[in-house]
């Protein structure tokens, strides 16, 4: 299997999905250009009927590609940083993902909203944020999170395909890295968790770009003799519950790891599930290595200190090893 | 309106088919207004009593797979572009046979399959959607256009202004219908809004025309322009129609306004009048203008009160909202 960049996995991708179906319309800011260079020759190839610069207005943009669905078009929106997917939330909470129901069912609306998200990069707080929380809150959007090159591929072809609202939320600081991917058709059931290694003692849940320094933090535990289990939901809604009970069944320890806040977080709400359905395999309490309750910072050494790292993963995993009951 | 053997010419049956629509509109939200007074409704309803010549003036031109987005304000735009008038109340009773299956309500009636794609409970909601609506016309560039019909407080949204800027850049067929009733919901417009509104559109060069909202006849001869402008692909019109809000912004608003008001029952008054309301002049110029006589209005008027009964009886009679529906339906082939 050829190995790939994630970036250069998503750009193959929408050549693929817009060579496939006519229908597929992608626009946003720069896209033309494609500053993160998923969207890069796209102009060149289909043109400005199918790609095209819009103006910098979210607001508008998020209703506009409600209107193109309805008119019969499947739309992508990049909406560039996931900090302006808030600019854009009017119509992303109160059409975009209420419409099909509130029209008992009428309107189809095929959307994938593209958008960069994470810290790492010194990009500051207004465009370093992980909004998936409060898209997984609306309850009538798709949250895509693709960690690796090939879940980019993958799950980027079942959104453009399929019949509902998606946001594929893109991993910024980790479009240079690279994995094996599949060639030609591949598709990524949504829904569906992954277990990125395998062990015995305790789980970590590790959503997004989580993933890298989760693994790293399996490694590490393994020298300490602590065979972590690592797995990756790469989809929150729909949210593979199943597969996380499972494995918490194996090891009956939880770590969940996410880059967004903690308050009301993909964590906490992976906890709650662990809490209510996977109760009794339960060893000790479920830990979440999330960021703080704060805005991210400018500054490189204020941002790292805030960010899950794989040092306080392996700890809070440790930490959980070691003490049996209740833990300060 | 074929019993009426004394209508000869097309321009008469025309007439009376704009006439017969307000008057269903009227008839249908009097009773509306009177169920929600009487607390038999669930919700809220915003009635378009007063407006009702510029929906039908409008709508009367459109072609079925024409756009439209409407308000909140939305049961009259609903029926002058074609919806089914039992299914709409079905809907507003809450009930199985709605034409949104019960999950929409007053404020949200829609009907895709007629390019109805929804009233809409945000104030501007519309004017994106039907940009994007328009952006997919013109690709697939069959001749259809948008019309997204919005009163002067959504005129105050940033998106009015977004949606002006894109529709132009694009040159897309949309037609920014701005019902303009003086009205933000409790509040007067001119206390709140800077400038003339038509003033916006013509900045970006657009065609705009402003006119009288209460003459269906005079809102005909403009938007047919606009249309023309807008189906030849010359890009985005603007048409301001002036018109006036005789009902609260929703029934039994007292309630919400402690003792308060924002307008005067003179003010109300004026627009009641058979000079100003758009359907007692209309019907008093269908008495002068064509072979009409009193008896065939009268015929009219109890069709009309012929269907609006029957669309209660309809509401009546349908079965209560499918409480699955919202796991089943706000995703398509998954679960929530």
């Amino acid at each position: 299997m050829p190995r790939k960049r994630y970036i250069q996995a998503i750009n193959e991708t929408l050549f693929q999905e817009m060579e496939r179906d006519d229908k597929v319309i992608l626009i946003g800011e720069d896209v033309e250009l494609a500053i993160f260079g998923d969207t890069r020759g796209l102009y060149e190839r289909f043109g400005p009927s199918r790609i095209r610069n819009t103006p910098i207005c979210e607001a508008t943009l998020t209703g506009m590609a409600v209107g193109m669905a309805a008119a019969g078009y499947r739309v992508i929106l990049h909406m560039m940083f996931s900090n302006f997917v808030y600019t854009g939330f009017d119509a992303i909470a109160n059409q975009m993902t209420k419409l099909r129901l509130m029209t008992g069912g009428q309107m189809e609306l095929p959307i994938t909203l593209i958008a960069g998200y994470g810290g790492g990069r010194a990009t500051a707080a207004q465009h370093s944020d992980s909004p998936h929380p409060v898209l997984m809150n609306l309850g009538g959007m798709n949250v895509l999170m693709p960690a690796t090159p090939a879940d980019a591929k993958g799950l980027l072809a079942t959104a453009v395909r399929g019949r509902n609202p998606s946001i594929y939320l893109e991993a910024s600081g980790r479009g240079g890295d690279s994995g094996e991917v599949p060639d030609g058709e591949y598709l990524v059931p949504l829904g569906k968790a992954a277990i990125a290694r395998e062990g015995t003692d305790v789980t970590i849940v590790a959503i997004g770009t989580m993933l890298k320094p989760a693994l790293a933090a399996a490694k590490k535990l393994a020298e300490e003799g602590i065979s972590a289990e690592v797995l990756d939901p790469r989809c929150l809604v729909p949210l593979d519950e199943e597969a996380i009970l499972a494995s918490l069944a194996k090891t009956g320890r939880l770590v969940v790891v996410d880059e967004a806040r903690d308050r009301c977080s993909a964590a906490s709400h992976i906890a709650a599930i662990a809490a209510d359905r996977g109760f009794a395999d339960l060893k000790a309490p479920v830990k979440r290595v999330a960021f703080e309750n704060v805005p991210m910072a400018y500054a490189p050494n204020v941002e790292a200190a805030y960010f899950p790292s794989a040092e306080r993963i392996a700890a809070a995993a440790a930490g959980i090893m070691t003490k049996a009951k209740v833990i300060s | 309106m074929n019993q009426l053997a004394n209508i000869d010419t097309e321009r008469d049956r025309n007439w009376l088919a704009l006439y017969e629509n307000m008057l269903l509109i009227r008839r249908a939200e009097e009773r509306l207004c009177a169920e929600a007074q009487a607390g038999t409704l669930p919700g809220t309803v915003h009635s378009y009593i007063g407006q009702e010549a510029s929906a039908v003036g409008v709508c009367s031109l459109l072609r079925e797979d024409d756009y439209i987005t409407s308000t909140h304000r939305g049961h009259g735009h609903y029926l002058a572009k074609g919806g089914d008038l039992d299914a709409m109340f079905a809907e507003i009773w809450g009930r199985a046979d709605g034409i949104c299956k019960g999950m929409g309500g007053s404020m949200h009636v829609a009907d895709v399959s007629r390019g109805i794609l929804g009233a809409n409970g945000i104030v501007g909601g519309g004017l994106a959607i039907s940009t994007g609506a328009a952006f997919g016309a013109q690709l697939e560039g069959k001749g259809k256009i948008a019309v997204c019909f919005f009163g002067d407080g959504a005129a105050n949204q940033g998106v009015f202004m977004e949606s002006m800027n894109i529709a132009t850049a694009w040159s897309l067929p949309v037609i920014f219908l701005c019902e303009n009733n003086g009205l933000s919901e409790f509040t007067v417009s001119s206390q709140v809004t800077g400038g003339d509104l038509i003033d916006r559109a013509r900045a970006f060069g657009m065609f705009a025309e402003q006119v009288d909202g209460n003459d269906v006849i005079a809102v005909q001869e403009v938007v047919a322009r606009a249309i023309d402008h807008a189906r030849a692909g010359n890009g985005p019109c603007y048409v301001e129609t002036t018109t006036y809000r005789i009902r609260g912004h929703l029934e039994a608003e007292d309630l919400f306004l402690g003792g308060g008001r924002y307008r005067t029952p003179e003010e109300i008054a004026a627009w009641q009048t058979a000079e100003r309301d758009p359907i007692l002049r209309f019907a008093r110029r269908l008495i002068e203008e064509t072979g009409l006589s009193e008896s065939d209005l009268t015929a009219v008027e109890e069709a009309v009160a012929g269907r609006v009964e029957a669309a209660v009886q309809f509401a009546n009679a349908s079965g209560p909202a499918d409480v699955e529906l919202p796991r089943r339906v706000t995703f398509a082939d998954q679960q929530p």
